[in-house]
């Protein structure tokens, strides 16, 4: 049986820009069908350049493009038909409102006015936006124009959904829906590629992690054995009475950042209850414990700091 | 889309989408001009009033006829063209550059639809809103004139048209090369506007001394606003005052057109001002 194309298929593509800056070099990238990708990356390192040339908005300086089996350099039309794109800036007619936009975006897309109104009706209410579709876009709140951009993405209903950086700048409340919603397209069979900045959002969403850097994939795997390389994660005990200057936590290390609460490193094959038990032993009770950062996070540290270092030196 | 599909079943279902693309932009193009009429319909219809007023009737009662006719009635055209020209041009120019500038373009570049959708569609709206205002200052003339008579109608409406669009085309590629509100300024200003009162919208360049008759010949103006009055006062306007020979007339403006759509749509096709 044959194998169904990948959702993105990406081999040696670089950009150079009229500047000279190199933005990247010769990346290559493998996103499955139906797949759940988080493309991660510090400013600057990428992310928005191979997104751009995913959708023809930038041009490339070499190599390949593949979506569903589509060239884009053979057929450039057949690739955009593919494609969803939800970009970080809104970049609607302002003066417009919802159901304009996203009636014209359905045209754009070569969708039949009668088909074009049913999609957007669907499209606007799934986005609770159906009571605002007259309201002019200026007069939105952030996150209901970032409904609006996803809702436009969606009405020609792309295979591939991607996704710049949706939640930059939206509360925690919005956010969590957004997600919902997320995995609601994804589930659908609709495949999704994020970036975020938000590592939390990569770590509740995606199931494969690529993290760029200097135009470079320097990580490309599923979430699962991204997050076994972390070795050693760091927690902080919030303690119920001021700690004694000895903690009996030889072994580990640690620190007291102030007189209850403790920071401890903990590597991975060693186990928490020894820690507890320690604790206990100097008679040391902890009322709550949570991760320093987010695993994701810490993981990304130390992927992405080492080149920072180069960077800063050369 | 099935892998198994036809490649004539693909280019049929992708004109279709193209022809919906097309129908798209220009139900927006329209319904933008249409949205902000005091902007885009009364200022050149008060403009071309006053030209009415001021070098129609307080000065023109002064000059008399010009080749036969009132030299209210022999500027008509004249307006009419300029008109068509400087709307088809500034209504292209203002919607793709603000498009750019507020980044919506990006809406189009990224669907499937065909660059040369894009050029037609944004085209529709500058003619339209060329002709639109181009008839309404037609009608305006005749409180102004005592008859309005036009020699030959297709004749007449095909020059507007081919000129409409020849604009909407220039008009495009500045926005494409505009950078700032600035540079959307430039060519209107120092371009568009001595070519056109220089091409012969208040005078006939025959009554122009030589070399000024010669060179004004070099100026692509010149054969639009010619041939528009040839259309509509041919019977009644003196032979010599008949600047061109309507058949260069026609061939010239549409081998502008061939050369700035080539020119727009290799533009577009490489990014330019567009694409990083």
């Amino acid at each position: 049986m044959s194998r169904s194309p990948s959702a993105l298929e990406i081999r040696n593509l670089s950009k150079t820009y009229g500047d000279g800056t190199e933005a990247l070099q010769g990346i290559d990238l493998d996103v499955e069908d139906g797949e759940f990708f988080g493309l991660l990356g510090p400013n600057g390192a990428g992310k928005s350049t191979t997104i751009g040339i995913i959708t023809s908005l930038v041009n490339k300086t070499g190599g390949t493009v593949r979506c569903f089996g589509i060239d884009l350099d053979q057929d450039q039309a057949g690739v955009k038909q593919q494609i969803g794109l939800v970009p970080q800036e809104f970049n609607f007619n302002q003066f417009e409102h919802p159901l304009q936009i996203v009636m014209q975006q359905a045209g754009y897309y070569g969708i039949p006015r009668k088909l074009a109104r049913r999609r957007t009706e669907k499209y606007l209410r799934q986005m609770g936006l159906w009571d605002k579709r007259t309201t002019k876009a200026r007069m939105l709140s952030g996150g209901m124009k970032r409904r609006l951009m996803i809702a436009r993405a969606l009405v020609h209903e792309p295979r591939l959904l991607i996704l710049d950086e949706p939640t930059a700048g939206v509360d925690i409340e919005l956010r969590r829906a957004t997600w919902a919603l997320l995995e609601e397209v994804n589930q659908q069979g609709t495949t999704v590629i994020l970036t975020t900045h938000y590592l939390e959002e990569a770590e509740a969403l995606c199931r494969h992690i690529a993290i760029i850097d200097q135009g470079r994939i320097v990580e490309n795997t599923d979430k699962k054995s991204l997050l076994a390389k972390l070795n050693i994660e760091t927690f902080v005990l919030d303690l119920q009475s001021p700690a004694p200057a000895d903690l009996g936590l030889d072994g580990y290390h640690h620190c007291l950042t102030d007189a209850t609460t403790l920071e401890i490193d903990i590597a991975r094959d060693r186990s928490l209850n020894d820690v507890f038990y320690l604790l206990s032993c100097q008679n040391i009770e902890v009322t709550s414990m949570r991760n320093k950062a987010n695993r994701l996070e810490e993981l990304f540290v130390n992927l992405v700091e080492p080149n920072k270092d180069l960077k800063g030196q050369s | 889309m099935s892998e198994a599909t036809a490649p004539g079943v693909i280019q049929d279902s992708r004109l279709r989408a193209n022809l919906v693309g097309l129908q798209t932009l220009v139900i927006k193009e329209v319904t933008r001009l249409l949205r902000i009429w005091p902007q885009t319909i009364v200022p050149p219809v008060i403009t071309t009033t006053l030209y009415y007023i001021i070098f129609g009737k307080i000065i023109g009662s002064r000059v008399g006829e010009m080749g036969g006719v009132p030299y209210i009635e022999f500027i008509v055209p004249g307006l009419v063209m300029m008109s068509v020209i400087n709307n088809s041009y500034s209504n292209v120019v203002s919607s793709f550059f603000s498009a750019k500038f507020q980044r919506n373009v990006e809406e189009m570049l990224i669907s499937p639809m065909h660059n040369s959708v894009i050029l037609l569609g944004l085209m529709a709206g500058g003619m339209t809103r060329a002709m639109l205002i181009g008839s309404i200052v037609l009608l305006v003339s005749m409180f102004f004139v005592e008859t309005l008579s036009i020699y030959s109608i297709p004749l007449t409406l095909s020059v507007a048209l081919l000129t409409a669009a020849l604009f909407s085309i220039g008009g495009f590629i500045n926005a494409l090369l505009a950078r700032k509100f600035d540079d959307v300024a430039i060519i209107p200003t120092f371009v568009l506007t001595p070519l056109t009162y220089l091409g012969g919208v208040f005078y006939s360049i025959a009554l122009l001394p030589q070399p000024w008759e010669t060179i004004s010949r070099f100026n692509p103006i010149v054969y639009m606003v010619s041939a528009f009055r040839y259309g509509i006062l041919k019977d009644r306007l003196s032979p010599e005052l008949i600047d061109i020979n309507i058949g260069v007339a026609f061939a010239a403006i549409c081998v502008f057109i061939i050369l700035l759509f080539s020119t727009a749509m290799w533009m577009l096709n490489r990014g330019i001002g567009l694409r990083a």
